[in-house]
């Protein structure tokens, strides 16, 4: 797969070496013929599409296309009425949130669902929770394995508020955050639990230029040095365009063009969707 | 000036996890709780023994059941003094079945046995949520106190209907019963409490506490991170009622000595409830701050009129007490959701400035 | 075990059938007193309707409209002028819970202000008892509390008032808000604060609106009870009793209240006359709270609520 040209400026350029793009293989997840029908509303129609391992995929259309949902149906709060989950081969259509956490599926919200009470710290710390084992009555009393295990935690996840440059604010509560750290924290807690496939819901909505370039080079440097495949739905076509490998288009709860980039820009049934054609 | 954490640098998680990572903090909670142990024993009368401390241990206790379950685990429960009921009569059918077994074991089985029943009336909080909730606590709360008036087997048939806490001693001390000094009795609810505590904070502090709050504050965002609602509810409650169910039987055996179960009606849900959220939801220091405030409010009407030569009646002090209640409950939920304890760390963080302005 | 089996599932039935008149006596009985928790309840539909909040206070302000009624009849006052004057004072209430409970709370989720509420009934509680005292006090309406035989049953005079007042009283609010322009408005408030103001539905008018027919509900069910069994504390534990009827009908419902509060009462009252002498009687202290509790595992939105779907 070939890297997109860096503009100069551009957000995230990519690196020319080592672990870009698509792994060659079977891809990660297998979305087939997914339909979600909320009452009479048919949300998603016969949606599907792949992610392939390690690479950043970018989901993109007009309000209401459907996007959310599809990752809400990946993350298992709702369940199709018809067609198949695959992650990693295996069928996984109708597993609660919970397993799906399980799989190694993280995702981030589009409206920020951080705990409000709880410190930065204590949010990636929750990241961590699948990691660690229950010792209830070692808990009670801090000690021996219990305690290692959560200083261990806490170094894994200091790992991350420095990855994030997040270290002033972490004994803040994330409630009182501004905006943008807020979905930092969020996707500090999503990578708290060293997710296989990462699933951000527009993750640089209201975000500011700086912050966009920010948030851009963390996507992108999770992707390159931990290897995670990223699945995520955006509206600004420049970080697209940047940072993505694929780009899936869907409008009106059906995908109606999937490719490279550069392809996609100049589809004509997205233009169509985006400059509001009439539909058939 | 005093209060500074200058110079204290932790060079491991370890000290920065501690309960108390501020020296002066140590220091302080350390010489209290010796004070505790000591002063009361030599210097208080019987007064303050009987009628401040001991109810305020015990509510504390309570409190700090009904913390964890409303406070952080977002479960907010009108059942309280029902499940002190189960504690106070498991207590008393246990060590009048089996006489010789040490009554600091029992205590703890009589919280075990109220564990169990709160985590049955914890099943239907898996599907419903907010007040809904507290419906089905209120239906535990009627239905066990029912239970306990109309069954005759829990008070062992007496015909007065009371249990009467018989004669125990721990250490060849005696603890309970009418012989059992005030002080025996201080220092055993003392130790209780301070064990009970200790485990309550490392549990909110780790990986229980944690899951705990997800599913307070975001509960969809808690099941994407790996929370399983049910299990965490359940055993929010299940740890929840063990507390208020050790609470209860210690409130029969080292504080009334006998009781009905008009001891252990709504009125004492209402009151509970009311020491966390003026103390603080979600906070183990608000547990004891809500309950040495509950406890210290009706001596306080009730003495002040005195020294001020103002004599009121009985039935207008009552009345009172129940105006300012309901009015600080308001008052607090308004001004400082979080309780006398959010007060104390604001205080503290004045403290950390003094006498610097800013 | 065959005979457990046969007291609780032939015995009571027989006893129905061996006596039909007792049983439809039982029946009304039943009727009657679901219609006045069916008055409570709807209190409580009010105020949840059009503020989204549980005001666990309802059972008090019942209590505290009949204290001032009681009250204001013993100082002398004609029932109708001392009816007015209540009313008054309900409205008046209604105002001061709007400015110092609603209004500093507004934007705090449910469960905040449902705690509120709570402290408001302590708050109410003490404070009638201090203005018109503690002690029992009789209610006289001018309807006998008399029992008269109507086609070979015996019917209480008063209950049946009170029915009839309370299925009118029903009526009436339901279609106000199916109807009204101001109905409609409290259905939109009820439903989402912000959109509402948005809107330019003065927030304010309408809570105090609400409250003060809240208050006015509260009355008429004072009245009734408080004819009944006597103006005194335990009417405040009503308002308990409320809460599984709400269960049953949904917790925005009119009509839900109407028919929860029936199947509630007389639930109670036939569990209580054919059931309660096999384990002892008092079956009324929580059959309610029991059958709330079975419909809370299999149906949580009642019979008319709206199942909640959560967007995320």
């Amino acid at each position: 797969m070939s890297d997109p040209e860096a503009r100069p400026g551009a957000a995230g350029a990519r690196p020319s070496v080592g672990g870009v793009g698509a792994i060659s293989g079977p891809p990660l997840l297998m979305v087939e013929d997914v339909s979600v029908r909320f009452g009479a509303l048919l949300a998603l129609s016969k949606v599907s599409l792949e992610v392939r391992r390690g690479e950043v995929l970018a989901i993109i259309g007009p309000n209401g296309a459907g996007k959310t949902t599809l990752l809400n149906v990946i993350s298992g709060f709702y369940h199709p009425y018809e067609g198949r989950i695959l992650f990693d081969g295996r069928e996984r259509t109708h597993l609660a949130p919970p397993d799906v956490a399980a799989l190694g599926i993280a995702r981030t919200f589009q409206n920020v669902a951080l705990f409000r009470g709880m410190s930065v710290l204590d949010n990636l710390m929750t990241g961590r929770l699948l990691k660690m084992r229950g010792h209830f009555l070692l808990d009670a009393l801090w000690w021996g394995p219990a305690k290692r295990q959560e200083l261990a935690n806490r170094a894994k996840v200091e790992r991350i508020i420095d990855f994030l440059e997040i270290q002033a604010i972490r004994k803040m509560p994330a409630g009182k955050l501004p905006y943008g750290l807020q979905k930092r924290v969020e996707l500090g807690r999503a990578l708290a639990a060293e997710p296989t496939l990462l699933l951000l819901d527009e993750p640089m909505a209201g975000m500011n230029v700086e912050e966009k370039e920010d948030m851009s080079r963390f996507i992108l440097d999770v992707n390159s040095e931990f290897g995670t495949t990223i699945a995520l739905i955006e509206h600004d076509m420049g970080v697209v365009m940047d940072i993505s490998d694929r780009v899936a288009v869907l409008d009106y709860g059906r995908k109606i063009a999937d490719g490279a980039p550069e392809h996609v820009r100049k589809d004509q049934a997205v233009l169509d969707a985006y400059l509001g054609a009439t539909h058939g | 000036m005093i209060y500074r954490e200058a110079g204290q640098f932790k060079t491991s998680y370890s000290a920065d996890q501690a309960i108390f990572p501020i020296v002066q903090d140590r220091v302080v909670v350390v010489v209290a709780i010796v004070a505790a142990f000591v002063v009361p024993t030599v210097v208080a009368d019987e007064y303050w023994l009987q009628a401040v401390l001991i109810p305020f241990l015990i509510y504390s206790l309570a409190a700090l059941g009904l913390n964890l379950l409303t406070g952080y685990a977002g479960q907010l429960s009108l059942g309280t003094g029902g499940f002190m009921a189960v504690g106070g009569y498991a207590a008393f059918k246990l060590t009048t079945a089996f006489p010789q077994l040490n009554i600091i074991v029992v205590f703890l089985l009589a919280g075990l046995i109220a564990a169990g029943v709160g985590l049955l009336f914890g099943i239907p909080s898996l599907r419903i949520k907010g007040f809904y909730l507290a419906v089905a606590t209120l239906a535990a709360q009627f239905f066990l106190i029912w239970l306990f008036n109309k069954v005759p087997w829990f008070t062992n048939y007496a015909s007065s209907g009371t249990i009467t806490a018989p004669p125990r001693s721990v250490f060849g001390v005696i603890i309970t019963g009418p012989n059992a000094t005030a002080e025996a009795r201080y220092v055993t609810v003392l130790a209780l409490v301070a064990v009970f505590a200790l485990i309550a904070k490392n549990l909110v502090r780790g990986r229980v506490g944690r899951a705990w709050m997800a599913i307070r504050d975001r509960d969809i965002a808690a099941e994407i991170i790996g929370v399983r609602p049910m299990r965490t509810k359940l055993l929010a409650f299940g740890i929840s009622s063990f507390y208020c169910g050790l609470a209860g039987a210690e409130y029969v055996f080292l504080y009334l000595g006998s009781a009905e179960t008009l001891a252990f009606d709504i009125n004492l849900s209402f009151l509970v409830l009311f020491m966390v959220i003026i103390g603080g939801l979600g906070s183990v220091l608000g547990s004891f701050l809500g309950a040495a405030f509950i406890v210290l409010v009706p001596i306080f009407l009730t003495n002040v009129p005195h020294m001020i030569g103002l004599a009121l009646p009985v039935a207008l002090m009552k009345q009172i007490e129940l105006m300012v209640f309901g009015g600080l409950i308001i008052f607090f939920l308004i001004v400082e959701p979080h309780g006398l304890a959010r007060l104390w760390q604001i205080t503290k963080e004045k403290l950390r400035l003094w006498p610097f302005p800013h | 075990m065959a005979s457990v089996l046969y007291a609780v599932f032939v015995g009571p039935f027989k006893d129905m059938a061996s006596s039909p008149s007792f049983l439809i006596e039982v029946l009304l009985g039943g009727i009657a007193t679901g219609l006045m928790y069916s008055l409570v309840a709807l209190g409580f539909v009010l105020i949840f309707k059009a503020s989204g909040v549980f005001n666990f206070a309802q059972g008090v302000m019942v209590l505290f409209a009949a204290l001032t009624l009681v009250g204001l009849m013993e100082k002398g006052l004609p029932v109708p002028i001392a009816l007015l004057v209540t009313m008054a004072v309900m409205i008046l209430l209604a105002f001061a819970i709007e400015r110092v409970v609603l209004r500093p709370l507004v934007n705090q989720e449910q469960i905040i202000l449902f705690m509120a509420t709570i402290g408001l009934n302590f708050f109410l509680e003490g404070f009638g008892e201090m203005l018109w005292g503690a002690n029992v006090k009789r209610l006289d309406v001018g309807i006998p509390d008399r029992s008269v035989m109507l086609v070979g049953i015996q019917v209480n005079q008063l209950e049946m008032s009170a029915a009839g007042t309370a299925a009118v009283l029903v009526t009436v609010l339901a279609v106000f808000f199916q109807r009204t322009r101001i109905g409609r408005a409290l259905r939109a408030v009820a439903d989402d604060h912000e959109a509402a103001l948005s809107i330019g539905i003065p927030l304010k008018t309408i809570w105090i609106i609400v409250w003060s027919v809240a208050g006015l509900v509260a009355l008429v069910a004072g009245v009734m009870w408080g004819a009944k069994s006597g103006v005194q504390f335990s009417l405040s534990l009503i308002a308990l009793k409320a809460l599984p009827v709400l269960i049953l009908g949904g917790f925005t419902s009119v009509p839900g209240a109407v028919v929860g509060g029936l199947i509630i009462g007389v639930g109670e009252k036939l569990g209580e006359v054919y059931w309660g002498p096999l384990v002892g009687g008092a079956i009324e202290n929580w059959f309610a709270y029991v059958v709330a509790l079975v419909f809370l595992l299999f149906r949580p939105q009642g019979l008319f609520g709206e199942k909640i779907i959560e967007r995320v």
